[in-house]
């Protein structure tokens, strides 16, 4: 058996050990003598949340089915071990061999959302390898960038070697074969990256030399070398029905955030709504077939024997054969002892008939997220859902046992006047008063409303990219004044409104549209002891506002400023398939409340049909 | 129909908890496609019950669990499908059918068997002092030691908790055969020296052994003891100095004395 890189002494010392000693069911062994590539997957959090994610599952497997290559595991250690390995300067380690991460080929790490980046450092730092790419060696791993956040890679280009740009099943690979062609040559690690620059969907950022304008915005993005590409077209998985799956998913040892197969029935969605960045980055919406759908249902459900199964897709509701499925995992998987999880699905008889069969009613709510409380602002956000909807979906659940509802909004969409802001409560007390409408006798007791709001982060390739976000003040006082309308409703007591702070929102705000100068703030930030900011325990906003200071950085230039539609973005080099002039043409479209049909209803010419595939294609077969 | 089943947690997996434990086997079984009862009600669980929780740390050969199932199949064939599914560090050992009225094994436990380990951590001369001293330490009149709990702690006399200390590996079998002076009163000074299946080596001299009390009625950890010894010696107690294995589990037979926990059930064919 392979040594634990930690003692018995530091494990029992730490908060969950078993974070760190691998060894998980399913867990993939290889001997690395024998394999030409090592690759240590990271997801920059805690073991908890990287475990629970479908995309590094995925990329396991897939990389795992070659002979000669071995895909290994990191998280982020905990402060409190993060602590014990500075002092005692225990190099950070992949579970499966235990073996240091500078000794790998590859460190890809998964970009989930933007209050990762310190994390990023903190993996680099612990594994002693070089935090600026620019100051790493031919003993160095290869640091790869991935995921949703590498849409816009620039405010932490400088810490990274390569951003693979866009869905991870297809290049790898590429740059395996690549790889090991050039190993075998003596050649600089510049140069490797320079061949790695030419495979579609790599993104080299040490390639590419930028200049800005006085007023710090881009004045130019190009490739700095000959033969390096202008324009990155994201990478995407057109056969999705074929698309690698992992039938035998890892199942960890201790309780995880979401502790169950995750069954992803569709990528993309045909949705539209404005504020939405999945909603673009992934078209064309591509569906698997449900026969596909039912033989992982059961061969994953064999291999792990996890006691839950769930549906993954931005919008459950949209896929074609949900019926089909759905009644197949109620009758053939789901029983005394698997449980079926079907996340946003819209609610309607349907939905309701499944609720009933697969969750205690007294135990669930009603979900809705209308995103805005008027219809005005939700027609500019060109978000499907109408009053009427909500209150048919809801009467009927009343009507059927249900009395707890759930709301999800936004504060401070584009456009959003007092009235919208206001609407929020308006809505919650249409919804109870409805329910109160209900003869006595045929409903469940009271109502219980919870609304919940998050702050709009403006996102880049969404019509919204151009967008002012609103700073954290007035961000603080709009959501009081939601809370003192909802004081003023008749059916208060029955409602509860809760929001959060607003400094991380702005933060995310910065990175989410932010460019190269952010690198050093980053950094600074993270020197000063920045980490785990996605965890309000260590969210420290006032070091980060420092390390803004020290670097001379204006917040609102990244925030509140609106950006011109004729702007160099510093995401613009990355082609999406979805054009920057329909992005504009839906700005404009919403600034007029004008909503757009969804992709099934009318194609609106996004530009995502050149990949030829998906729903751009669907009644034409 | 119920069964008992013995298993061992080895060093991969110490670092597990008693409740993840529970939860690996749970789906363990369901891997091995047994055919598990299951609790009624809107959320139904496995009918599964588990002896003696295991500190954090503390490997064993000698763990054991109680499941309901439908429908059976020969002990082999039990051992040999959850084996199957077992992740590197556990390992299952036996299974037997237990008769209709049998109480569930958390309920009747009532021993453990220990075997420490003194690591090379702990200088020659002091591991020579630990082993001379340990087995006098039954001579004292009460051993009073802090107990810690989650909610208080509080000084108590452990000594009614130890049934036997020993530098030697014993054989318990010795125990299991009916030896009447080997009660539950901690009265045991009497030294055989048998040479058990699991002690490796008897003349290396770094192990310690000892019979603790273990389960609802009285349950004493083996860290308590090291550290009274300790403290008798003068030399200061740390956790990752000592290696501490359980060997066995046992419960309390009807007629006075222990047995292990599979002699209730039978094998099945």
């Amino acid at each position: 058996m392979t040594k634990l890189a930690l003692s018995d002494e530091i494990l029992m010392k730490v908060e969950k050990p078993a974070r760190y000693i691998g060894n998980e069911v399913n867990m993939v062994k290889k001997k690395p003598k024998d394999v030409n590539i090592r690759f240590c997957m990271c997801f920059p959090d805690v073991y908890e949340i990287g475990m629970s994610h479908l995309g590094i599952q995925i990329l396991y497997d897939m990389i795992n089915k070659r002979e000669d290559a071995y895909c290994e595991r990191v998280y982020s250690p905990w402060p409190d071990l993060d602590k014990i390995m500075r002092e005692q300067n225990i190099p950070l380690f992949s579970l499966e061999t235990q073996t240091p991460v500078k000794e790998f080929d590859f460190l890809g790490i998964t970009l989930q959302y933007e209050m990762c980046y310190t994390n990023i450092l903190q993996i680099l730092e612990l594994s002693g390898i070089p935090i600026w790419a620019k100051d790493r060696t031919l003993e160095d791993p290869f640091v790869f960038g991935g995921g949703p956040c590498a849409y816009n890679p620039e405010p932490i280009a400088e810490f990274f070697d390569v951003f693979y740009i866009g869905e991870g099943e297809t290049r790898y690979h590429d740059v395996f074969e690549l790889y090991k062609e050039l190993k075998k040559q003596n050649i600089s690690r510049e140069e490797i990256l320079y061949q790695i620059s030419k495979i579609p969907g790599m993104y080299v950022p040490s390639m590419y030399k930028t200049t800005y304008k006085a007023d710090g915005t881009l004045e130019a993005f190009e490739p700095a070398r000959e033969g390096v590409p202008k324009t990155i077209t994201k990478e995407i998985v057109l056969d999705f029905d074929k698309a690698p799956y992992p039938s035998k998913p890892l199942v960890p040892h201790i309780r995880v955030t979401q502790d169950r197969v995750t069954l992803e029935i569709m990528r993309g969605c045909i949705r539209g709504c404005r504020f939405c960045q999945a909603g673009m980055i992934y078209r064309p919406t591509r569906q698997k077939n449900v026969e596909t759908l039912k033989q992982y249902a059961r061969e994953m459900i064999k291999s792990t024997g996890q006691e839950e199964i769930s549906l993954s897709s931005l919008s459950s509701s949209d896929y074609e054969c949900l019926k089909e499925l759905t009644y197949f995992l109620i009758d053939e998987i789901g029983n005394h002892d698997v449980n079926i999880s079907l996340p946003s699905l819209r609610i309607d008889a349907f939905s309701l008939d499944v609720m009933k069969k697969v969750q205690d009613i007294k135990k669930s709510s009603l979900t809705f997220a209308p995103e805005a409380g008027t219809q005005r602002l939700r027609d500019v956000i060109n978000k499907g859902l109408t009053e009427e909807v909500i209150l048919n979906g809801a009467m009927q659940a009343f009507k059927g046992g249900w009395n707890k509802v759930k709301f999800y909004f936004m504060l401070g969409l584009p456009t959003e006047t007092d009235e919208d802001a206001k609407g929020i409560p308006k809505l919650c007390e249409t919804v109870a008063e409805a329910y109160y409408s209900i003869p006595k006798e045929e409903r469940n007791g009271k109502i219980s409303i919870t609304a919940s709001s998050s702050f709009f982060v403006p996102k880049p390739f969404t019509p919204f990219q151009w967008a002012p976000m609103l700073d954290g003040e007035t961000y603080i006082k709009r959501a009081h004044h939601v809370k003192d309308t909802f004081r003023q409703q008749l059916n208060f007591k029955s409602m509860k409104y809760t929001y959060h702070e607003s400094y991380v929102s702005v933060l995310e705000g910065v990175f989410a549209r932010g460019d190269r100068k952010l690198s050093r703030v980053i950094y600074d930030a993270y020197q000063s002891g920045c980490i785990f900011d996605s965890w309000t325990e260590f969210f420290d906003n006032d070091k980060w506002m420092a390390a803004f200071e020290k670097n001379g950085i204006s917040i609102p230039f990244y925030t509140t400023r609106e950006r011109s539609l004729d702007e160099i973005l510093p995401w613009d080099f990355i082609d999406i398939g979805v054009t920057k002039r329909f992005l504009a043409s839906e700005w404009e479209k919403a600034k007029q409340g004008i909503i757009t049909p969804n992709c099934r209803e009318q194609c609106s010419g996004c530009g995502a049909a050149k990949f030829g595939g998906g729903v751009c294609f669907e009644s034409k077969n | 129909m119920k069964v008992r089943i013995k298993y061992t947690k080895s060093e991969y997996l110490k670092f597990i908890g008693h409740l993840d434990v529970m939860r690996y086997f749970q789906k363990a079984v369901k891997r091995a496609g047994l055919d598990i009862a299951y609790s009624k009600g809107f959320s139904p669980h496995q009918l599964m019950s588990f002896a003696a929780p295991l500190a954090l740390g503390v490997t064993s050969e000698g763990e054991y669990f109680d499941a309901e199932f439908n429908s059976l199949v020969s002990s082999e064939e039990f051992v040999r499908r959850l084996n199957e599914q077992m992740a590197a560090g556990m390992e299952v050992k036996d299974a037997v059918l237990l008769p209709d009225h049998a109480k569930n094994s958390m309920s009747i436990v009532a021993a453990s068997d220990y075997m420490i380990t003194i690591l090379d951590t702990v200088p020659v001369g002091v591991k020579e002092q630990i082993l001379s001293y340990a087995p006098h330490l039954l001579e004292k009149e009460s051993i009073d030691i802090l107990k810690k709990t989650k909610k208080n702690e509080k000084i108590e006399d452990i000594k009614p908790g130890i049934m036997k200390l020993s530098v030697e590996s014993y054989n318990s079998a010795r125990v299991i055969s009916g030896d009447e002076s080997f009660g539950l009163s901690g009265n045991m000074t009497e030294e055989r020296g048998f040479l058990s299946q699991y002690a490796d080596n008897v003349t290396v001299q770094d192990k310690l052994y000892m019979l603790l009390a273990t389960g609802s009625e009285y349950n004493l950890k083996p860290e308590l003891v090291i550290q009274a010894v300790c403290r008798e010696i003068g030399y200061v107690y740390q956790r990752f100095d000592y290696k501490i294995h359980r060997l066995e589990t046992y419960m309390k037979k009807e007629e006075g004395g222990l047995a292990s926990l599979l002699e209730s059930g039978t094998r099945i064919a």
